[in-house]
């Protein structure tokens, strides 16, 4: 079981190729991180894998758990678990957290079949309760007026409700303050699991303080450049990413 | 108040008889109103306030007067269903009176306009009718006030707060069936009512006709909420007409939400008559396949101090065309005016068609105006973020369209009226669903 990307390619509309060719498999029950610089391709990578359609995939797989998720929609992919958590979540003015993260929840359910709404409340309470959200959040439109940090934490909410079996978080530490860092780290440390597979994108080693990922690996230019144990993260650190600039000439 | 006319009678060909019993200054009033009404011209394409209109859809010929209500009303009654339980409730087809129930204080005089001109008459006609229709629709305004038979009269007395909220049912049934219906509030000093008018059809492929008409009054420090929810079939045509009037310290609002209908238009008018008054003027549409509603607004500041806040929103899908034309104007010595006018179109569909007239004309100073208007395609970015969480690109859609309404109906700030605007709107966006309209 796993997310298994191979060689893959994707381009703008305007035909400028951002993936060139990535490689990476991120197996249930573990926690993967790329870093890299800005511009190397890591949130092109996310958005690719959930379907967006500013991008255009000209070769390579995308496969989770075997199936071929590049032939399906966006919204059958998240059906199928894929969950991207955005870097800058959209606001949808009137439409409220609740009736959101619930459509998000009937969706999932066969045609016919209601969701139990009592059931739905308190599974929400108690996921909001772990990430310290104020409960006045349910009637809020969704991430209108949210802090920076408010809207993470609603990524994470909406990533807990819908229990996916493969999480990509794309730059969820950014724009984090420590605490709120710490809250949020909480919510993923709880996803973590043996059948569910995470891949953390982020440019900073920070978050990788608070969710120890099992492997990391360090993208460039498009390509996966280098990969290694958590010890890779520190040695980014502490040498920059001009460090990058052997391995890819290398 | 004609009850023995032949049904086969247009509306248009023969001159309405009030009834004998009704006072005479409102025979009369009828009678001028139809002289009015066979004298004054039909709008045409130079008149300003018919601009972008469909003229088309002003040929009433057909329409017939005193179709007689179905003898059994058993379904129309169990689907009179408002906000539960409300204060009072009026259910009228074709003007004609079906049930009532009501469990308001005695000192609060609601009544069916027919008989409140029996018990009531010098209130009636002190408030009944007295602005100039100025919107466009004076011909219109005349022929309704010369063929009005019944809807609803109310007067609260000074202090009286309504708990809850008074609603009128208004059915249409029969073919080419038409309905003149008028809805009278008037509130004293530091009172409280809010009022529900439901437009509806008996069936959903018979014609329709209704030209209505809502004339508020709201006194001195009183706060007078209303709303009309026009669900009509999409075979009938609407005229609605508005006049508000609001006095020194008053609040009114006035909401019409736009469902039903072949074609609809609306002429709203507040006049802010009382220093610190204030009038929120709101709509929401939702016209889909060949539906057409055309709104006309008018915000008249005549004392200084006063507020008016104007927002209407659109969600137009497949053919369907909005035409919005909205005027604010503050008259002279009319200083510390806050005046707002917004409309929004939101399209869901490349083949509809808005048009947006707002406008502006000041002459105090010390004023805060705004107006504008917008048109946009619903945002992709919003539609790939609920798609990403597995709502399907139709529903993900609708969610978006739902909220663009619910950003105007939040502004009522009560839940249980809310709740039963959405119904009406849910109940549109599923029939849109389902491919019809």
């Amino acid at each position: 079981m796993s997310l298994v990307i191979t060689d893959l390619h994707a381009q703008l509309e305007d035909g400028t190729e951002i993936l060139k060719g990535v490689t990476l498999e991120i197996p249930a029950g573990e926690v993967h991180a790329i870093m890299g610089p800005n511009g190397s391709g890591k949130s092109t990578l996310s958005k690719v894998i959930s379907g967006h359609e500013g991008y255009e995939v000209t070769a390579g797989s995308v496969t989770l758990d075997g199936e071929d998720i590049l032939e399906m929609s966006i919204d059958e992919r998240s059906r199928a678990g894929v969950f991207l958590a955005f870097q800058y979540p959209a606001e949808v003015p009137g439409v409220s957290n609740a009736n959101f993260i619930r459509a998000a929840l009937q969706a999932r359910l066969p045609k016919g079949q209601e969701l139990d709404a009592v059931a739905y409340y308190k599974s929400l309470y108690e996921k909001m309760d772990l990430l310290e959200m104020d409960r006045k959040f349910t009637a809020r439109a969704v991430n209108e007026g949210f802090s920076g940090g408010e809207k993470k934490r609603n990524e994470i909410l909406q990533m807990l409700m819908l229990e996916p079996k493969y999480c990509i978080l794309d730059e969820t530490d950014s724009g984090l303050d420590i605490d709120a860092l710490k809250i949020v780290a909480k919510g993923v440390n709880a996803m973590r699991s043996t059948d569910r597979g995470m891949l953390l994108i982020t440019h900073y080693q920070r978050l990788l303080d608070y969710i120890k990922p099992d492997v990391v690996h360090v993208m460039s230019a498009g390509r996966i450049v280098k990969t290694g144990g958590p010890e890779l993260a520190l040695e980014l650190e502490e040498k920059g990413y001009d460090f990058l600039k052997e391995l890819t000439v290398a | 108040m004609s009850a023995t006319l032949e049904p086969t009678a247009s509306i248009l060909d023969l001159a309405p008889e009030t009834a004998p019993d009704l006072p005479a200054w409102f025979a009369e009033r009828q009678r001028a109103a139809w002289q009015r009404f066979l004298e004054t011209p039909a709008p045409t394409r130079r008149d300003e306030t018919w601009r972008f209109s469909n003229l088309k859809q002003l040929d009433f010929s057909s329409y017939l007067a005193d179709v007689p209500v179905p003898e059994d009303t058993g379904s129309i009654i169990e689907t009179s269903v408002g906000v539960e339980s409300p204060a009072a409730k009026y259910i009228f087809v074709n003007e004609t009176l079906i049930e009532i129930d009501s469990k308001l204080p005695e000192n609060v005089i609601c009544l069916p306009l027919a008989e409140a001109l029996l018990l009531h008459p010098d209130l009636v006609e002190k408030t009944f009718m007295l602005q100039d229709t100025r919107l466009g629709s004076a011909k219109w305004a005349a022929l309704h006030e010369a063929r009005v038979s019944n809807g609803l009269f109310v007067h609260v007395p000074d202090g009286v707060e309504v708990e809850g909220t008074i609603e009128v049912f208004h059915w249409l049934a029969g073919d080419r069936a038409a309905i003149f219906p008028h809805t009278l509030i008037v509130t004293g000093a530091q009172s409280k009512v809010r009022v529900i008018d439901y437009f509806q059809s008996a069936e959903s492929e018979q014609e329709g006709l209704c030209i209505a008409f809502n004339d508020l009054c709201a006194g001195p420090g009183s706060k007078l909420d209303y709303l009309a929810i026009q669900a009509f079939n999409e075979k009938t045509r609407v005229i609605q007409i508005n006049e508000t009037g609001v006095a020194k310290e008053a609040s009114a609002t006035g909401f019409i939400l736009n469902t039903g209908a072949a074609w609809a238009r609306n002429e709203a008018m507040s006049r802010l008559t009382g220093e610190g008054s204030r009038s929120d003027m709101l709509s929401v549409s939702v016209p889909a396949r060949e539906q057409e509603f055309d709104q006309r607004t008018f915000q008249h500041h005549v004392s200084p101090g006063a507020t008016s806040d104007l927002l209407y929103k659109n969600s137009l899908y497949d053919r369907a065309r909005t035409i919005f034309s909205g005027l604010i104007f503050v008259d002279e010595g009319a200083h510390r005016t806050d005046a707002y006018q917004t409309c929004r179109n939101l399209f869901m569909s490349e083949d509809a068609e808005a048009h947006s007239m707002p406008g502006l004309e000041i002459n105090a100073d010390d004023v805060k105006c705004s107006h504008g208007s917008t048109s946009a395609q619903i945002s992709e970015e919003e539609i790939f973020y609920l798609r990403a969480r597995g709502i399907d690109p139709h529903r993900a859609r609708q969610l978006i369209a739902r909220g663009f309404s619910v950003e105007v109906i939040e502004r009522l700030g009560d839940e249980k009226v809310e709740e039963t605007v959405l119904r009406f709107l849910d109940d549109k966006f599923s029939r849109i669903a389902g491919g019809g309209a």
